[in-house]
């Protein structure tokens, strides 16, 4: 309940504000939705009501961080048709309506932040596990030969074989798929 | 006409060609999972949780794997890092379960090394070349299961037994020029691996698989488009099909059209990122950089690996050279072919010819007569010692030397009939009886008078032409006469 009371106290400043707050409220309203239908989210919301009690809350009070302002942030990325492409090539997700693209430069706003921060002289770390020791594993068969258990899984296979959809079938280029995708606004 | 003396004659177009090499790691379990590595089982047997990318399962990675690579770079003249990385390289295709390989693309084992490779080169193909290719890296990666395709129901069927095993990425700078080189190098790479152990090298098994990357320019320029040569299973068609790229690009270009390249979607650096599973790889200089308390068989040491290293096959060559006193050239084709070392070192055990005697042998007849039939060693049809056999035969005069060649193609026609048995059934033994070369010589001068005419007049023209013309001809004739009957 201090959640949704948290989000009633945040302002919006300015055109830049994310739209963290109108999230966070619907969440909250679905969590609730769901509780009566599923066990899990009921174990969750109690759990979620010990966490925002008065004496153990770990959610501060008051928002504690600051939006940059936008002088501070390098300016906006614009994303070229090209690489509009190349993404979706990649992800193999569709997204260029207004909205997907509006999506992802918000997104990249967001984590545009992130230059805010000074890391002259720090070393990039790409896992928490950095200064831990690689366990190294004797060369002794101890798995497989689990082939009926693993197929179980998939939905189609053959004798012993897992079935897929044939070969890689290569996205048209994007003259083709301006045929394809005519919803698209680009 | 010649032109302008400012303007050079446009130099030709030549190959630049660098190699992709993935080895798979001779080693009883995968890279990060305890699944066994066999080349045919039944279909998705040799497949853990891992290696299907169940969610759930971490790698772990096996420490024969990391040995291997580093065995491998120190043969390869490479420097080991000491801190290594992993990394995920994500792509979608149906026989890699995870989405994503691991990899080593950031910083890998091995860096920098060198191999020197050599070619029989020169007129007569009998002068060894000495060649070098720089490494750029060798990294330690897993492979991708097998995909078969079903045209018929449109589908692919997919194995994954191959799933997750070892492989050694060796990536080898665009230092050679042509296919031959090319050859060449994977040629003696392929011996390096076998003598190591770090993998068996077998191309048809897919055990070693070579990209190649080929472009053409002229020297001095900057390079040209490169295409890719891939899907070989030969050392031999590996430099058929670069040379066909080499004359297909060179065409192309002389017609004033441009090369194309179709590279791949995941060919452009990207889809790279740190894998988060994984620490950092260490391996340790030697026993006195160990950190304390560390496991005996948590720690790969270097210098123990370095001092456990085979026999290499440069090493070989030069030993057979200084044992027994052959050529380099004789040398690098016994190393060279599959067994031939132990086939000549079990004809000199059973003759007392000196090696130098044998080696031309070995070295011509045999591998001649191998490579007319594309067999190898091991299924020659004269055994060593039926061949130390004919060889005593013709050390000890009973045959000549052209008719131990004869008996050489007899005894590989019929496999199993010895030296002794062809000479005696077709009467080839050396004639040394002098009574009767006595009597054949004398038979032969009675009967061919005018050669015998012909032979003197020239004699007597060497004659006359050592005195100057000074000599008294009825003299020499006579004198002449009486040397030559």
């Amino acid at each position: 309940m201090s959640v949704f009371s948290l989000a009633a106290k945040r302002t919006c400043r300015g055109v830049s504000c994310l739209k963290i707050t109108r999230y966070s409220v619907t969440n909250v309203e679905n969590f609730h939705r769901r509780r009566n239908r599923c066990l899990q989210s009921h174990i969750t919301n109690v759990t979620r009501l010990f966490s925002s009690h008065p004496h153990n809350s770990k959610v501060p009070e008051v928002a504690t961080w600051e939006l940059v302002p936008e002088d501070q942030l390098p300016p906006p990325a614009h994303i070229p048709t090209d690489l509009v492409d190349k993404l979706e090539r990649l992800a193999l997700v569709d997204f260029r309506t207004k909205q997907g693209l509006a999506c992802l430069e918000k997104a990249i706003r967001f984590a545009d932040q992130l230059h805010v921060v000074d890391t002259s002289g720090v070393e990039p770390m790409d896992s928490v596990l950095e200064d831990r020791a690689l366990n190294l594993r004797d060369d002794a068969v101890m798995e497989g030969d689990c082939a009926e258990e693993l197929l179980q899984l998939s939905k189609n296979t053959a004798e012993e074989y897992f079935v897929a959809p044939p070969g890689n079938i290569p996205l048209p280029k994007r003259e083709e798929r301006a045929a394809l995708l005519k919803h698209s606004e680009l | 006409m010649p032109g302008p003396l400012s303007l050079r004659a446009p130099q030709q177009l030549v190959g630049v060609v660098g190699l992709e090499v993935h080895a798979q790691i001779n080693s009883n379990t995968k890279l990060f999972s305890g699944s066994g590595v066999r080349f045919s089982a039944p279909p998705n047997s040799l497949v853990s949780p891992f290696d299907a990318s169940l969610p759930g399962t971490l790698p772990v990675l096996n420490k024969r794997c990391v040995e291997a690579a580093v065995m491998t770079g120190l043969a390869l003249n490479c420097t080991i890092n000491r801190k290594s990385l992993f990394d995920r390289k994500h792509y979608f295709y149906a026989d890699l379960p995870a989405g994503y390989q691991i990899t080593q693309q950031r910083r890998p084992i091995a860096v920098d090394g060198m191999l020197t490779y050599s070619l029989l080169g020169g007129k007569k193909r009998s002068q060894v070349i000495r060649k070098t290719v720089s490494i750029k890296q060798i990294q330690l990666e897993q492979d991708s299961g097998k995909s078969l395709h079903d045209d018929l129901r449109s589908q692919t069927l997919i194995d994954l037994n191959r799933a997750g095993v070892g492989l050694m990425e060796l990536v080898m700078e665009p230092d050679m020029s042509c296919g031959e080189e090319a050859a060449a190098a994977v040629r003696e790479l392929q011996l390096i691996l076998q003598a190591l152990g770090t993998c068996q090298g077998n191309m048809s098994e897919g055990q070693l698989r070579v990209d190649a990357n080929v472009s053409v320019h002229r020297p001095g320029e900057p390079l040209g488009v490169r295409t890719e040569v891939k899907n070989i299973n030969s050392v031999r068609y590996l430099a058929r099909a670069i040379d066909y790229e080499i004359q297909r690009q060179i065409g192309v270009l002389q017609r004033g059209e441009a090369v194309q390249n179709e590279t791949r979607a995941y060919d452009s650096k990207s889809g790279f990122m740190p894998e988060p599973n994984l620490p950092p790889l260490i391996v340790y200089e030697d026993n006195a950089s160990l950190p304390s308390g560390i496991d005996a068989c948590q720690a790969v040491v270097v210098q123990k690996i370095r001092e456990g290293l085979p026999e290499l096959p440069s090493v070989k060559r030069d030993r057979l050279v200084q044992t027994y006193g052959i050529l380099p050239e004789h040398s690098f084709t016994l190393v060279n072919e599959d067994g031939l070392v132990e086939y000549f070192e079990a004809v000199l055990k059973a003759t007392k010819k000196e090696p130098r005697k044998v080696i031309g042998w070995v070295t011509n007849e045999l591998v001649g007569h191998l490579k007319h039939q594309d067999m190898s060693v091991s299924q020659s049809p004269i055994s060593p010692s039926a061949l130390a056999e004919l060889l005593e035969l013709q050390e000890t005069g009973h045959i000549s030397s052209s008719v131990a060649k004869q008996v050489f193609q007899e005894m590989w026609r019929s496999s199993g009939r010895t030296a002794l048995e062809i000479i005696q059934e077709q009467d080839l033994g050396l004639v040394s009886d002098t009574a009767q070369l006595h009597s054949i010589c004398q038979k032969v001068v009675d009967s061919h008078p005018d050669e015998v005419r012909k032979v003197l007049n020239k004699l007597m023209g060497l004659v006359q032409k050592e005195t100057k013309g000074r000599a008294d001809p009825v003299l020499v004739r006579a004198i002449l006469h009486e040397k030559t009957s």
